[in-house]
């Protein structure tokens, strides 16, 4: 801030004070005895002259001593910094600051330690979940079972990979996936004719013809992503197509839905977020989920 | 019936507009307190928005606040400062052409805001939703109320303006400026426009214009009220003339200050944070100014309380201004708003002002009135007034106890962390557990809106009534 900019403030907020104060002991008056009316009327009504009561008259006087205190001790006029030197950012560092001697080495010690080893430490699950639930159970659900659009963290059916390396890459990097939008391209038709080929795929009931039709778009168009066998492609997150898990849903309008408009699921980058250490014991509880529910 | 003789001595005065707004205050209160109810039950219950876009949560919270703060507080604000510059001048106002204006122009504004925020037409500024092409007709209906108002002050008989009338009239050029400098927009199209402000300035501006919303439109009017009809409902004096005079220049100074306790902790600069929390402390004093002087109004006669339920609302009400204007200082104080912030404490204060103080007074006002606009001796029934009186009052309890002890405990739950230093509740923990305060919430505000009902009824009863027969059965005359 400018200096003049400060000396603007210093001097308002002093007006504004010495205002108040003045104010104050300008109408101050002792109790006469007596009281009498202004003397106006208006519509019948009238008015007292009764002096300030005396409780109240101190607990105004109170307030602005201890404002005139707090803006010596703190910041508040202008570009001085206050006698205490607070500020929000430094009262914030220090208490990161004391939370980290106090619980850091406690979970650096895990960092050393492979994912394998300490999936199933009973101190990770606990941890884990705690962490779990405050930044991730809002999108995958407070038992990592997922929902419409936010996959399952707990069977085996992973988008990019349920290695311990993969699942740490997601969680720093995050994942955006790109699933084209094929209605310019196939057209309804086409669109309709490739669900029911992808319906055929998991054997389910389609007809037959347009399944045919169908086989021909997905060697044209999907292959490349979602590979020969329809079983999908982590490293571009393109999902398996014939597992029967569907993301987005699989009733034949969903499906379509997916097809004509595309998809773009977005896995937030944790890098800025969680400090390595809580990364590593996040990876360690989602990596020991499946084992832990499937014995 | 000396208030019936009293409004015959004036034949002049008009009435007309004071009686539409009136009428309003009651019809308005009844939309808004059920869309409240309504919001309220969604919180308790979710299926109740219908999976429908115009009745989710988001878009029916603004439309119950701007129906609450505008349709319902800002039409008893205009019926009770019409009503009292022409009694406190003597004089007619000075336009009912204009008057006529400012009552139809701010029902469109209502209709218009009950149209387009269901339809989810929003500035996304918090209390200043409404979009631009709205923006503009609040200021020609504001401007016209400014004309009305002052020209009618300009032309009074009596020497000194009286208390009431500085308070209206603050709360007039105030929202007047805070509305064109908060709404200042650069449109886009007919519906959308970009505000002026942006990033953190945006932010303070919001709620420079946010929390003078509370001191000059839900604060400084009703106090305006309060300084006509309590001294007339306990047919005393004002306490102290003195006592007003400080208290009014204090708060209409102070207040503009207060703002950024509704920004603590953020990007805000800390000393505009420090500012904000000081003159929020010093607050308290001016505020609790006007409290001392209604209840003080009362001594010599408290025993009128026993059988005036008019006078107990009033009363009330002003015991929960002090209430409200004790906690709003305390939860500036920046230790104490970390742990309020974002909890369900703030809506509890919100209603502590906003159903024990603005609904109050309004009640106590507009029953008040009614008798005097339509020339009646009395309202229908005491008895119904006071049954109101006791709905209003358990209705407001409930939902502040059951905001207080859902507030505090989400914050602490929300702060609360192991020996690991993980947090030891979700955020969704927090949620369930206050499921039984929203409960509670739920009852107390559907009790306060059937208040409002019986209100409704009473009204329409005294309009209705024959004054002559009913004299004989009115048990407390109300005072002139
Ligand atoms: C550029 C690579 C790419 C191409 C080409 C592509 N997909 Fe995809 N597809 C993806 C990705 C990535 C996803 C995951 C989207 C998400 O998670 O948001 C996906 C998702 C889907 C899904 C949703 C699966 C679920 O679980 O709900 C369907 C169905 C699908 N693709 C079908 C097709 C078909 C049919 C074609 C060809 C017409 C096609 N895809 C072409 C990358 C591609
Ligand atoms: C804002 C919502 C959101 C949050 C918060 C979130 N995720 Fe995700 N996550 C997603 C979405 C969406 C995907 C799928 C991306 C896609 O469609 O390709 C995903 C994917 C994943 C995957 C990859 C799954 C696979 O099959 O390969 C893992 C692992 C994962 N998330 C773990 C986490 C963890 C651990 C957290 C908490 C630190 C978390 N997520 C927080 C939305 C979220
Ligand atoms: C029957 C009575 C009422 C009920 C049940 C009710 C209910 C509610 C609910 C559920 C909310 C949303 C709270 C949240 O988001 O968590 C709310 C917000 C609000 N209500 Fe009411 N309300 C009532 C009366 C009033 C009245 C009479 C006023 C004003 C005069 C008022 C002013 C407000 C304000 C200003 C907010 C926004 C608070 C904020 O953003 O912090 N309400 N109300
Ligand atoms: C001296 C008087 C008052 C002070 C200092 C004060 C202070 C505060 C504080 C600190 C908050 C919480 C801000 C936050 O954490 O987000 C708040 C919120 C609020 N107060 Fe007050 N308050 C006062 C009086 C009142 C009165 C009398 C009313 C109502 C009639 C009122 C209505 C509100 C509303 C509507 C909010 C919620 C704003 C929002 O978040 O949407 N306040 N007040």
């Amino acid at each position: 801030m400018t200096s003049f900019w400060s000396w603007w403030i210093v001097i308002l907020t002093s007006a504004q004070i010495v205002l108040c104060a003045w104010l104050l002991f300008g109408n101050r008056k002792k109790d006469s005895g007596e009281v009498k009316t202004t003397g106006h009327t208006y519509d019948g009504l009238q008015e007292f002259d009764n002096p300030l009561p005396a409780w109240w008259f101190y607990m105004f006087v109170i307030t602005i001593v201890f404002a005139i205190g707090y803006l010596i001790a703190y910041p508040g006029m202008g570009n001085f910094k206050g006698v205490l030197g607070w500020t929000q950012i430094n009262q914030y560092d220090k208490t990161v600051t004391i939370a980290d001697e106090k619980y850091r080495a406690m979970r650096d010690r895990y960092l050393a330690m492979e994912i394998e080893d300490i999936a199933h430490d009973p101190e990770i699950r606990r941890m884990g979940q705690r962490l779990f639930g405050n930044n991730c159970a809002q999108c995958h659900g407070s038992d990592a079972g997922g929902s419409y659009g936010f996959p399952n963290l707990m069977d085996d059916d992973w988008l990019y990979g349920g290695s311990p390396e993969a699942i740490k890459t997601t969680l720093i990097n995050g994942r955006k996936a790109a699933m084209p939008a094929w209605e310019s391209i196939l057209g309804e038709g086409g669109i309709r004719e490739t669900a029911e080929y992808l319906l055929s795929l998991n054997n389910r009931e389609a007809d037959a013809e347009m399944a045919t039709a169908g086989a021909r778009h997905y060697q044209t168009y999907c292959v490349a992503c979602h590979g020969t066998e329809a079983k999908g492609n982590q490293m571009l997150g393109a999902p398996n197509l014939v597992n029967g898990i569907w993301l987005y849903g699989g009733t034949r309008e969903q499906i379509v839905h997916t097809l004509r408009n595309g998809r773009n699921g977005v896995m937030p980058a944790f890098a800025q977020t969680l400090s390595e250490d809580k990364i590593h014991i996040l990876t360690a509880w989602v990596y020991g989920l499946r084992k832990e529910t499937a014995p | 019936m000396s208030e019936l003789n009293a409004s015959l001595e004036h034949p002049t005065y008009n009435y007309k507009v004071v009686r539409q707004f009136s009428i309003m205050t009651v019809v308005w209160g009844i939309v808004g307190m059920l869309v409240g109810v309504w919001i309220a039950a969604q919180l308790a219950w979710p299926a109740l928005n219908f999976d429908l876009p115009w009745t989710s949560f988001g878009r029916l919270r603004p439309l119950h606040t701007n129906a609450v703060i505008f349709a319902f507080g800002g039409s008893a604000l205009f019926a009770c400062s019409y009503y009292i510059v022409q009694r406190t001048c003597q004089v007619r106002l000075i336009s009912d052409k204009l008057a006529a204006f400012t009552f139809w122009g701010w029902q469109a504004v209502i209709v218009l805001a009950a149209i387009t925020l269901p339809l989810g037409l929003t500035s996304s500024k918090e209390y200043a939703e409404l979009i631009w092409p709205i923006d503009i007709l609040i200021t020609l209906v504001w401007v016209s109320y400014a004309i009305v108002f002052f020209g009618t002050i300009m032309t009074r008989t009596t020497s000194h303006i009286y208390v009431a009338n500085w308070f209206f009239g603050a709360f007039i050029i105030t929202v007047a400026v805070l509305h064109l400098v908060n709404s200042a927009a650069l449109p886009v199209d007919g519906l959308m426009a970009y505000s002026a402000y942006a990033g953190t300035v945006d932010a303070m501006v919001q709620w420079w214009y946010g929390h003078n919303a509370v001191g000059f439109f839900l604060t400084a009017g009703f106090l305006g009220m309060m300084y006509y009809f309590v001294p007339k409902q306990a047919e005393r004096p004002v306490y102290s003339y003195r006592l007003s005079i400080v208290h009014f220049w204090a708060l209409v100074a102070v207040y503009i200050w207060a703002g950024p306790h509704h920004l603590h902790y953020t990007a805000l600069p800390d000393w505009a944070q420090s500012l904000g929390m000081v003159m929020s402390l010093i607050l308290l004093a001016p505020s609790w100014g006007g409290m001392i002087n209604g209840i003080m109004t009362l001594s010599g006669a408290w025993d009128k309380l026993r059988d005036d339920p008019i006078l107990r609302f009033l009363v009330v009400s002003l015991s929960f201004y002090g209430m409200s204007t004790f906690e709003g200082p305390m939860m500036s104080i920046k230790t104490v708003n970390a742990l309020s912030h974002y909890t369900d404490w703030t809506i509890g204060h919100v209603h502590s002002g906003a159903l024990g103080w603005v609904a109050m007074i309004s009640i106590g006002s507009i029953y008040h009135l009614i008798p005097n606009l339509f020339g009646k001796s009395g309202m229908y029934s005491t008895n119904l007034i006071n049954v109101h009186f006791w709905m209003s009052t358990i209705g407001t309890v409930l939902y502040i106890a059951s905001m207080w002890v859902n507030g505090i405990m989400q914050g602490l739950m929300w702060r609360a962390y192991n020996s690991d230093g993980t947090l030891t509740y979700t955020f969704v923990e927090s949620v369930v557990a206050s499921h039984p305060g929203y409960i509670v919430r739920v009852l107390g505000g559907a009790i306060f809106l059937g208040g409002m009902f019986i209100m409704a009824y009473n009204v329409y009863m005294t309009t209705r009534r024959d004054t002559a027969a009913a004299e004989t059965t009115i048990a407390a005359p109300s005072a002139a």
